[in-house]
């Protein structure tokens, strides 16, 4: 009777695919339109009122001074250049380490390494963010491990914690998985035979790099390079613990205005900046396929 | 606005500690009757502390809530304490504000930070009945204004104390004797300061002794040409910070590995690089410093109140505040703190003050919100929002 | 390829792999640094951290929060991103690019961003920060993992199969879960242990959700700005890794070389 019932209902339900579709895509679309979209709106909202500078509250009328005050005071000019400026350098390096990494994982290495390698790719996501942070700042504060090296190497000792230098070191170790793998799963979508086909058809293997392999792995790297961007571009630990005295990100701003400063309406603005920032990057990233490889 | 000229003068009367405790019903009445009641003045108090909600939610500046004492308070009262760490004072009212206001039970702030609270209807009135320890208080921290309002008190002074100039003794092995030393062109590079906007304070300080035309008189109640000067200052010893600090333990590295030289910092970096054997040593300059002077406030809608009085009453015991005077290096509201500071450490008590009479209370320009309004009621002078922007100017 | 590029390459992944532990190691070393504060050559070693992280009621409360968090974050997650991978690859509909888009929206915009508007929004319509919160702020991008690696799953699945079940009669929910179900598995099971480590090493989202409540992250940061306990926060790393060496063995096990992408929030 029960399994009558349940077999009718489904065939209702076959025979009107968008009510299984409304039934199966609903609770999720719900979650993100309620919670999450509703908040981003919330946000900008927020983004339009002030605080009261005794207490700290906000005070609800609408006013468009975050925004002039973002647009005009100069201080926040380099601070989102400085950030954008940090999360090219990060995406590019991480593009130059992944790209023969990932090319050596999925084209040269026998299966047995491959797996290995891929395992320990993966290993430091497991491992604490803010202790892998911490652990550089042990490697290169002036009496870290990295000074020690050089001193007994007789090399000549760098000083590069708390620097630019540092921030671009630590972001690029922290976020090269994220470009690691969507790189691989690229160049391991691309199949032997295609560049086979390449080579006897006479082209060097620069070409075939070029022509043939590149455009193949592309959508890959901006996949890769969506996390890279985003992931600089909204960190504030990162600079907070390594950076050095210009180390103000967009990220530390928000975090600033928000926290410390109890502003958080000025932080909405900031944080609207990045969202376009990373809008303009999502529309590109799009035009280049790379949701696909995600 | 009025009340901000009152609370204006509320702050500048507790902070330079000029009246003596007869004088301070009085100023703190009037002012009070002019800026308003603070929103939660007429709530309720709890008459008998009863049994501990089994847990407690901090808001507390590092090392305010050390294993050494909070175990035992635990282990006493059952009460599990959760600890935020806060920075500034300005993290603090909102992490108050932020959390709902239902998260926190207790809040450790600074002077600044406690009108803010009180007004801001964050923090309600304490039943001093019942944490019958602040009796022993110095008398000058028992009703301060910074805490107290028409004679109801939203708080229970804790500890306070300088900020220091922290200095390498293998860079210096003489004490500088001078703030310069943060401004000397010589060390860049050498040099870190906190990254928070009251530092301008600490600047406006160092020039009322060095450029006297400027009259500073208050290093909080700055006329923008004053404020100007001071921000001027910052912004050329910008090229000389190594690191601006966020949290204590970057100042603490960044000694123990000799990569700065001198710094302003709190006692607590000093005494925790001494520990690890960091020749390392601090001073109070000639030009003076600034300070904090420590309460813990309750929250509005304190989830824990029974722990959260059970805590007030065991940090204000003589034990509690000596260790957490030695530990931090700061000076105890409880005069009893005096002879267990000096059993724990000898000679501790006179190495943190904690006999020193009122005078020295009053050396201390400590922390307070700077307001548009001055002393002298001309409004001219540069508020606190102005001072956060100036301080995201100077950092870049 | 010349077999001296062959050799050039091999070196360079070395060295790669190499600089991908080199902090790993740091980590472990530092764990037994006797002094808490750290400097290289370490001077005096100890096991003493071990103990103290052991006995540490902050750090087992901050660990058990974690481990809520993670896990009720993982079951929205895998519930909600089951239901959208199989409802996108299923479907045909207009607005389907822009509900993928709206997927990936809470990993591709900054971390911060997520942490700040979940917060505004809880402040707005006057919900306590707490656990439930916690759970919230991490599903949001935590079924964006699991829709990544289910949606991989189904796109090399042929939809013969499932076509197959329901002519031979099968009812959607006997399809699911007879057929796709099993063919989905330990695609589920990857993306689930997947989310959760991404939720139980969350800090930036989580500093903005969570109420006076530490979770491991947070506690660790507390640790870290206090520059007290420094190589206990070692220890407790190192603990969590060797506890987590047991489900990444069990994902690569269960994904055995597929990929998919990790996102770190």
């Amino acid at each position: 009777m029960f399994d009558q019932q349940q077999r009718e209902a489904g065939a209702a339900l076959w025979r009107r695919p968008w009510l299984r579709a409304v039934a199966t895509l609903s609770p999720p679309l719900l979650w993100f339109l309620v919670i999450y979209l509703a908040s981003l709106v919330a946000l900008l909202i927020t983004a339009f009122f002030q605080v009261d500078s005794l207490t700290g509250n906000i005070v609800y009328q609408w006013t468009g001074s975050n925004f002039s005050q973002l647009f005009t005071q100069s201080v926040y000019a380099t601070i989102i250049w400085r950030t954008i400026l940090m999360a090219v350098l990060v995406t590019v390096t991480d593009v130059i380490i992944a790209l023969p990494f990932a090319f050596f994982l999925a084209k040269v290495a026998s299966p047995r390494t491959r797996q290995w390698f891929i395992a320990l790719t993966l290993l430091p996501l497991w491992a604490s963010y803010l202790a892998k942070v911490y652990a550089w700042i042990n490697i290169l504060s002036d009496k870290g491990v990295l000074p020690d090296i050089e001193r007994t190497l007789g090399l000549p000792v760098t000083h590069l914690a708390y620097s630019t230098v540092a921030m671009w070191l630590v972001f690029s170790y922290l976020w090269l998985p994220f470009m690691i793998m969507p790189v691989y799963g690229a160049f391991e979508r691309v199949p032997d035979s295609l560049l086979e086909a390449s080579a006897d058809l006479g082209a060097r293997p620069w070409y075939t790099l070029r022509r043939v392999l590149w455009p193949l792995v592309f959508p890959g790297v901006v996949a890769g390079s969506i996390f890279t961007f985003s992931l600089t571009l909204g960190d504030f630990i990162t600079p907070l613990l390594i950076g050095g005295s210009n180390a103000n990100f967009i990220g530390n701003a928000i975090y600033d205005s928000a926290l410390n400063g109890g502003n958080l309406p000025f932080a909405a603005a900031l944080a609207f900046v990045s969202i376009a920032i990373m809008a303009v990057y999502l529309v590109v990233a799009r035009f280049f396929g790379a949701f696909e490889a995600l | 606005m009025n009340y901000q000229l009152l609370t204006r003068r509320v702050v500048v009367a507790s902070a330079m500690a000029l009246m003596a405790v007869t004088t301070l019903p009085a100023v703190t009445l009037s002012a009070g009757a002019a800026l308003g009641t603070p929103p939660t003045q007429g709530d309720g108090t709890l008459s008998s502390i009863g049994k501990g909600e089994g847990s407690l939610n901090l808001i507390a500046w590092e090392g305010y809530a050390q294993p050494q004492w909070v175990k035992p308070f635990t282990q006493q009262t059952g009460c599990q304490v959760n600890v935020k760490y806060a920075g500034s004072s300005s993290e603090m009212v909102s992490l108050m504000n932020h959390g709902g206001g239902h998260q926190y039970d207790l809040v450790s702030a600074s002077g600044d930070a406690d009108l803010r609270l009180i007004y801001g209807g964050d923090v309600r009135p304490v039943n001093m009945k019942l944490v019958p320890a602040t009796k022993n208080f110095h008398p000058f921290l028992q009703a301060p204004s910074f805490n107290t309002i028409n004679g109801v008190h939203y708080g229970v002074s804790y500890e306070f104390g300088p900020n220091v100039l922290l200095y390498s003794k293998t860079a210096y092995p003489k004490a500088p004797t001078s703030w310069s030393v943060i401004y000397n062109k010589a060390n860049k590079g050498k040099v870190t300061i906190p990254n928070n906007p009251i530092q301008i304070a600490d600047a406006a300080l160092y020039l009322s002794k060095t450029t006297p035309s400027l009259g500073i008189t208050d290093p909080y109640e700055l006329t923008q040409t004053q404020f100007n000067a001071a921000v001027a200052l910052l912004k050329a010893e910008h090229p000389l910070i190594k690191k601006y600090w966020d949290l204590a333990s970057q100042e603490i590295s960044l000694f123990q590995n000799g990569t700065t030289t001198v710094g302003a910092a709190w006692p607590y970096q000093t005494n925790t690089l001494v520990a690890a054997g960091a020749k390392v040593a601090d001073t109070i300059p000639s030009e003076g410093a600034t300070g904090w002077a420590d309460s813990w406030l309750l929250a509005t809608n304190a989830p824990h109140p029974n722990c959260a009085y059970k805590w007030m009453n065991y940090v204000s015991t003589p034990l509690v505040q000596a260790q957490e005077a030695l530990y931090f290096g700061e000076t105890p509201a409880n005069t009893q703190a005096c002879a267990f500071m000096n059993k724990l450490q000898k000679g501790g008590c006179a190495a943190y003050h904690a006999n020193a009479p009122e005078s020295y209370f009053a050396t201390i320009k400590f922390w307070k919100t700077p307001l548009p309004t001055c002393d002298n009621g001309q409004n001219n002078c540069v508020n606190f929002t102005q001072w956060q922007q100036a301080w995201t100017q100077i950092v870049g | 390829m010349t077999p001296l590029a062959t050799w050039v390459l091999r070196l360079f992944a070395v060295a790669v792999v190499a600089l991908l532990l080199a902090p790993l190691v740091i980590i472990v070393l530092f764990a037994f640094d006797r002094s808490n504060v750290q400097t290289f050559p370490i001077r005096s070693w100890s096991t003493q951290w071990f103990s103290v992280a052991w006995h540490d009621g902050a750090v087992r409360s901050a660990l058990w929060l974690s481990v809520k968090a993670g896990v009720g974050a993982t079951v929205i997650a895998l519930i909600l991103g089951v239901m959208v991978s199989v409802g996108i690859h299923r479907f045909r509909f207009f607005g389907r690019d822009v509900v993928s888009l709206l997927l990936v929206l809470p990993i591709a915009l900054p971390g911060i961003v997520t942490g700040l508007a979940l917060q505004s929004a809880f402040g707005l319509v006057a919900v306590q920060l707490s656990l439930t919160t916690i759970i919230i702020g991490h599903a949001t991008f935590c079924i964006v993992v699991v829709f990544n690696n289910v949606i991989a799953r189904l796109r090399r699945t042929p939809d013969s199969f499932m076509e197959a079940s329901s002519d031979l009669g099968a009812t959607p929910l006997q399809t699911f879960r007879y057929v796709t179900f099993p063919l989905l598995r330990t695609a589920i099971i990857a993306g689930g242990l997947l989310a959760f480590a991404l939720s139980f090493d969350e800090v930036i989202v989580t500093t903005f959700t969570a109420g006076a409540q530490n979770t491991l992250p947070l506690w660790i940061f507390g640790a870290i700005r206090l520059g007290q306990q420094l190589p206990e926060v070692n220890a407790v790393v190192v603990g969590v890794m060797v506890l987590t060496i047991i489900p990444i063995t069990l994902a690569a096990k269960l994904s055995n070389g597929e990929t998919s992408v990790k996102s770190p929030r």
